[in-house]
């Protein structure tokens, strides 16, 4: 079972983060394909977060072909996540600490790191 | 959640003589929806709701509810109740006054915060007093819930818990709920759409999600002019630095960077250019 948490400041819509927090789950294995999801219910009795945010991020996961919802039944977990990509994790770790390397070479700091990736994923997701 | 209106405004103006409370405020309220109606105080919230709820005559305007079962129930700030009447007296009290009433859930609602049915309203503390007046609002099953700043005088925890049962009530019985507030943090994501006030008159509404992807915050070189096209809702220059509010989300270059808002950033840099407007 997920437990959702909404951080209000981050600027992320609500709903995404609940969408990505299932993918996590899908990623570390928490989740695997067959298990129920929460019902909007138990989830907004839980944690609070409205409940049009639940619907939306369980369309969400059910468009990227993660979930599907079961008439009366729930939504379920279609697919899993992580198995197939744990290569391309490896490989891209590595490039990671290899640019990272070469960023700490150009002097940046934790701060730049971070606003370097803020602004290159802004830019991919608003193009 | 059906998708649909439970609620339309249209051209709403209220007067207190010659001053203007409320005016041309045109809107609408999605059913199964939490709506926010966010606005700093004196902003004519309560005026708003007292209107909607028929407390008010408007002076212009209408106020319309679409739906074929529409029962409305209001929920003012100060919680009034009857301090002779014991909790149980209230709920019958309820159950007289509404044409439909769900004792159930009035009880269930009372018994989830620990509140005995036996004392007077009077001797109940301020926050007993709060989960009576929803437990009579709950009880009514109203199809539109308004509530005026209702976490109010609860403390934290009670805050949370209160919400939870709210959200819950709504997906359970598919009622609409529109409640006030001054304190933008607490709206804390409960709020899926959103209606903000400033001076009797609506500056912003609509979807949370939406109106936060509409705006970016862009920050860079000290200059007049943000560097996308774009209403802009708030600018601020200190030192070499420029940082531009826009309702615009375009990607930007070097030097300029863009980073998404919160609601808190949106609602105080609307209200406070609809101040620097009245000012």
């Amino acid at each position: 079972m997920v437990e959702f948490r909404v951080d209000r400041g981050s600027g992320v819509p609500a709903y995404l983060q609940l969408a990505q927090q299932v993918r996590e789950a899908l990623r570390l294995g928490w989740l695997t394909p067959g298990d129920r999801l929460p019902t909007v219910r138990e989830v907004v009795a839980t944690s609070g977060v409205n409940p049009n945010t639940v619907l939306k991020a369980y369309r969400e996961l059910e468009f990227a072909g993660l979930v599907e919802a079961k008439q009366g039944a729930g939504t379920f977990v279609k697919a899993g996540l992580g198995t197939g990509d744990r290569e391309a994790f490896g490989r891209l770790r590595n490039e990671l600490d290899k640019w990272l390397a070469s960023a700490r070479e150009a002097g940046l700091e934790d701060e730049d790191v971070y606003a370097l990736l803020r602004t290159a994923l802004e830019g991919e997701t608003s193009q | 959640m059906t998708e649909g209106i439970a609620l339309a405004v249209q051209g709403l103006g209220k007067r207190y003589g010659r001053t203007a409370a409320l005016r041309d405020c045109s809107f609408e309220l999605p059913s199964g929806r939490v709506s926010a109606l966010v606005g700093m105080n004196g902003a004519g919230k309560t005026t708003l709701l007292s209107v909607l709820v028929g407390l008010l005559p408007p002076t212009e305007g209408s106020v319309r509810l679409p739906g074929a079962d529409s029962r409305i129930a209001f929920v003012a700030q100060d919680k009034p109740l009857y301090r002779n009447f014991s909790v149980r007296d209230m709920l019958t009290l309820g159950s007289k006054l509404n044409q439909v009433w769900d004792q159930q859930r009035a009880l269930d609602w009372l018994a989830r915060f620990d509140v005995p049915l036996d004392r007077a309203c009077g001797k109940l503390s301020g926050g007993q007093q709060t989960q009576v007046a929803f437990a009579v609002a709950i009880g009514s099953r109203p199809s539109v819930l308004l509530l005026d700043e209702p976490l109010a005088n609860l403390d934290p925890l009670a805050r949370r818990e209160v919400v939870k049962e709210l959200l819950a009530a709504v997906v359970d019985t598919d009622m609409t709920v529109l409640l006030s507030t001054h304190v933008v943090a607490e709206l804390g994501g409960v709020a899926d759409h959103l209606l903000l006030l400033a001076d009797g008159q609506l500056v912003l509404s609509g979807e949370v999600d939406e109106l936060l992807a509409a705006h970016r915050n862009y920050a860079g070189p000290r200059s007049e002019q943000p560097p996308v096209p774009g209403e802009v809702v708030h600018a601020s220059h200190v030192g070499s630095q420029s940082t531009f509010l826009v309702r615009a989300a375009e990607p930007v270059t070097e030097p300029w960077t863009a980073r998404p808002v919160t609601l808190e950033d949106l609602v105080l840099a609307k209200l406070e250019s609809a101040r620097a407007v009245a000012a």
